[in-house]
């Protein structure tokens, strides 16, 4: 085990997968010579060349279009979208194209790739850099989306993502590739899609979050211990495929809870994670869920974004809500 | 300048046959004789198929469609050019005797039209993605395509084609600048067919030509006239040449006209002028290959009964085969969209399975 931040982890996970398959090829901006503006793919090209780990040019459309390409010539691409909020530019490729190749051609062309794309707030970016924009993507069958919150996770997702047959939009939260720091074993190891994780344990609210708002939670759950409640975080890890029945187990056992997301809430997955609940936990429940999410305006500039961003404070004035109510 | 009327500003489209079907000044076929002969056939097939899946539309027997009618010279050209074994064609819409080509048959094509999904499944050893509609978006998927096969070791080459319309997308332009950044073996062949669906040419581009684009991107483009089948072949086998060795990729416009409708849906005597549609239809491309295949003594008017009857029982086996399939299950909203699906997935399948009873 060796303690690593986020942005090891996944870098850790590329290089494996480079080295293990070599049908796997990554494309970005940026992402060769200078290891990709957040170091992601550092010393990547240096070792597999510059065939493997190819700079592109300015063009999300094109480094995803391409990709489907690549793909239907038996290659397993990792595309890298700078920033999600300009994945908007390469939405009509992944949600037209990727998300459906399979369907349209009857089981012929399937898209094994892992579109990787960064995200989110409170590291003071420009606008379209911060945007959560999830629910898009999650909205478009055929694809998956996978949004890690822990260094180890983020290994054992990726590589998971890498090795599925099936396109993955990996989403990784800014704040965390420095930040978020936890032990990631040396060996190879994958984390299955699918199963949400418990990161904390209690027994009067429920708060289910993803990505770097799983951290946010859990701040929310410490301060609302101290005040007598006991909150149990869990991590969705991946919204496609959606751990619905961890979910309901869960809210069944609170009867109370809270969805965190970073994105805004009209539409949300938050919204998604609360119907569910409606559908499979109706009879558990003692008090309205309620959800912490951005505001319904687009993200500000980045001076106040800790007023948009959900903050433990605003969780845990929902927690005390829920938990008085019923 | 009327919408449509040729542009007599700019290039001029390279061409070997005259409209009379004699060569011009100077040019020699590039196709062998017997080959010019396989390819009047394959335009024959298209014209014949169109006529019957047009009347089938009206029937109530296929979906919307769109005919080839007017282009075949352009499509069948540029498809002769490739080698189906190693080569790829990454379609839009229109061109079935291309796909017809690499291996893809009527029946399925028929199969897809009569409403069921199979009919888009190309089978293993096929190179050839399924038909697009959402426009130009293939173009981004053929360059990856001949940048993955470069990167395998294959020194297949890959045609994508497009219209007028689609090339007004974004997708035409990253495509083309990545494909020239990476010498990529891809033949970007634009089909200036003069309409997208009402929308004439001159008002989707200012440019003289859309083989000029190609300067911008640094690599070649060449403008020949579509209606020619013998230097449509030539252009492209040059294409397909310079792909093969390494040389990077190449625009063609091929200046061609939609003598039929957009699609099934569409009335183009909206807004096609009937003296323009005379016009064109002088120079139909079927006429300018039958009249060079009667001077070579390789057709005349019994022979190419005896061809329209074989063509017209071909399509009619086909049609027959697509109509005797058993109809679309509902059970194939669920196959194939995930290799591992997810849970959510498998239960509103098993959920609607249980559900339906007799109905939707």
């Amino acid at each position: 085990m060796t303690v690593m931040n986020m942005v090891e982890a996944i870098r850790g996970a590329l290089e494996h997968e480079l080295e293990r398959d070599e049908r796997v090829i990554l494309l970005g901006q940026d992402i060769g010579r200078n290891g990709g503006v957040f170091r992601a793919t550092e010393g990547l090209q240096e070792r597999f060349g510059e065939d493997r780990v190819v700079d592109m040019p300015l063009a999300e459309g094109v480094i995803v279009g391409s990709a489907v390409g690549l793909a239907a010539a038996g290659l397993v691409p990792v595309p890298e979208l700078q920033f999600l909020g300009f994945g908007s530019q390469a939405f009509h490729q992944i949600e037209g194209q990727v998300a459906r190749m399979r369907f349209r051609s009857q089981g012929r062309y399937g898209m094994p790739m892992v579109i990787r794309a960064p995200f989110g707030g409170n590291v003071r970016t420009p606008e379209m850099h911060s945007d959560a924009h999830e629910a898009k993507y999650a909205n478009s069958p055929g694809l998956k989306v996978v949004m890690p919150a822990s260094a180890y996770d983020a290994r054992g997702l990726l590589t998971e993502a890498i090795r599925d047959p099936d396109p993955v939009l990996f989403c990784e939260p800014l704040r965390g590739y420095r930040l978020i720091k936890d032990e990631v074993p040396e060996e190879d190891y994958t984390v299955p899609f699918g199963q949400a994780r418990l990161a904390r344990d209690g027994s009067d609210v429920a708060l289910i979050a993803w990505s770097a708002a799983v951290a946010v939670a859990t701040k929310a759950a410490e301060l609302a211990a101290a005040e007598g409640i006991s909150c149990a975080v869990l991590d969705l890890r991946t919204l496609v495929p959606c751990d619905t029945d961890r979910v309901a187990e869960l809210v069944a056992r609170t009867g109370r809870a809270v969805v965190v997301h970073e994105a805004p809430l009209t539409a949300g997955f938050g919204a998604e994670v609360v119907a569910t609940i409606q559908e499979e936990a109706f009879w558990s429940l003692e008090a309205p869920i309620r959800r912490v999410t951005a505001y319904d305006t687009p993200y500000p500039i980045a001076s106040i974004e800790e007023y948009y961003i959900p903050s433990a404070e605003r969780i845990l004035r929902s927690i005390r809500q829920v938990a008085g109510e019923g | 300048m009327s919408a449509t009327e040729e542009r007599t500003d700019g290039p001029v489209p390279d061409s070997v046959l005259a409209p009379d079907g004699t060569l011009r000044e100077g040019r020699e076929p590039a196709m062998a004789s017997e080959d010019v002969l396989a390819a009047f056939r394959l335009m024959l097939l298209t014209r014949v198929f169109d006529e019957r899946a047009f009347s089938l539309q009206r029937q109530g027997r296929l979906g919307t469609f769109s005919t080839v009618t007017g282009q075949e010279a352009s499509v069948v050209g540029s498809a002769f050019a490739l080698d189906p074994a190693r080569d790829w064609v990454v379609p839009q819409y229109r061109e079935l005797p291309a796909m017809l080509r690499q291996g893809f048959t009527l029946e399925r094509f028929l199969l897809y039209y009569v409403g069921n999904p199979v009919g888009n499944l190309m089978e293993e050893g096929v190179n050839l993605l399924p038909f697009q509609i959402s426009l130009a978006t293939q173009v981004p998927h053929a360059v990856g395509l001949g940048w993955g096969l470069r990167h395998r070791g294959s020194d297949g080459c890959v045609i994508t084609y497009f219209g007028d319309g689609a090339s007004s997308e974004g997708d035409v332009h990253e495509a083309m600048n990545l494909a020239g950044l990476r010498r990529a073996p891809v033949i970007f062949f634009l089909q200036n067919n003069g309409y997208a669906i009402s929308t004439p040419v001159a008002k989707q581009t200012a440019a003289q030509s859309f083989a000029l684009r190609a300067a911008g991107y640094g690599f070649p483009g060449e403008l020949v006239d579509g209606n020619d089948l013998l230097a449509v072949y030539e252009v492209t086998a040059g294409a397909v040449a310079r792909a093969r060795a390494g040389d990077g990729p190449t625009l063609i416009e091929s200046r061609t006209y939609r003598l039929g409708p957009h699609n099934t849906a569409d009335d183009p005597t909206r807004y096609v002028d009937p003296e323009e549609l005379e016009a064109r239809r002088a120079l139909d491309p079927l006429n300018r290959v039958r009249a060079y295949l009667h001077a070579k003594d390789l057709l005349d008017d019994e022979r190419e009964a005896a061809l329209r009857d074989e063509l017209a029982e071909e399509v009619a086996a086909a049609v027959n085969a697509a109509e005797s399939y058993a109809a679309a299950h509902p059970r194939q909203i669920f196959e194939h969209v995930y290799a591992r699906p997810p849970d959510r997935v498998t239960r509103q399948q098993r959920e609607a399975t249980a559900d339906r009873g007799s109905g939707p």
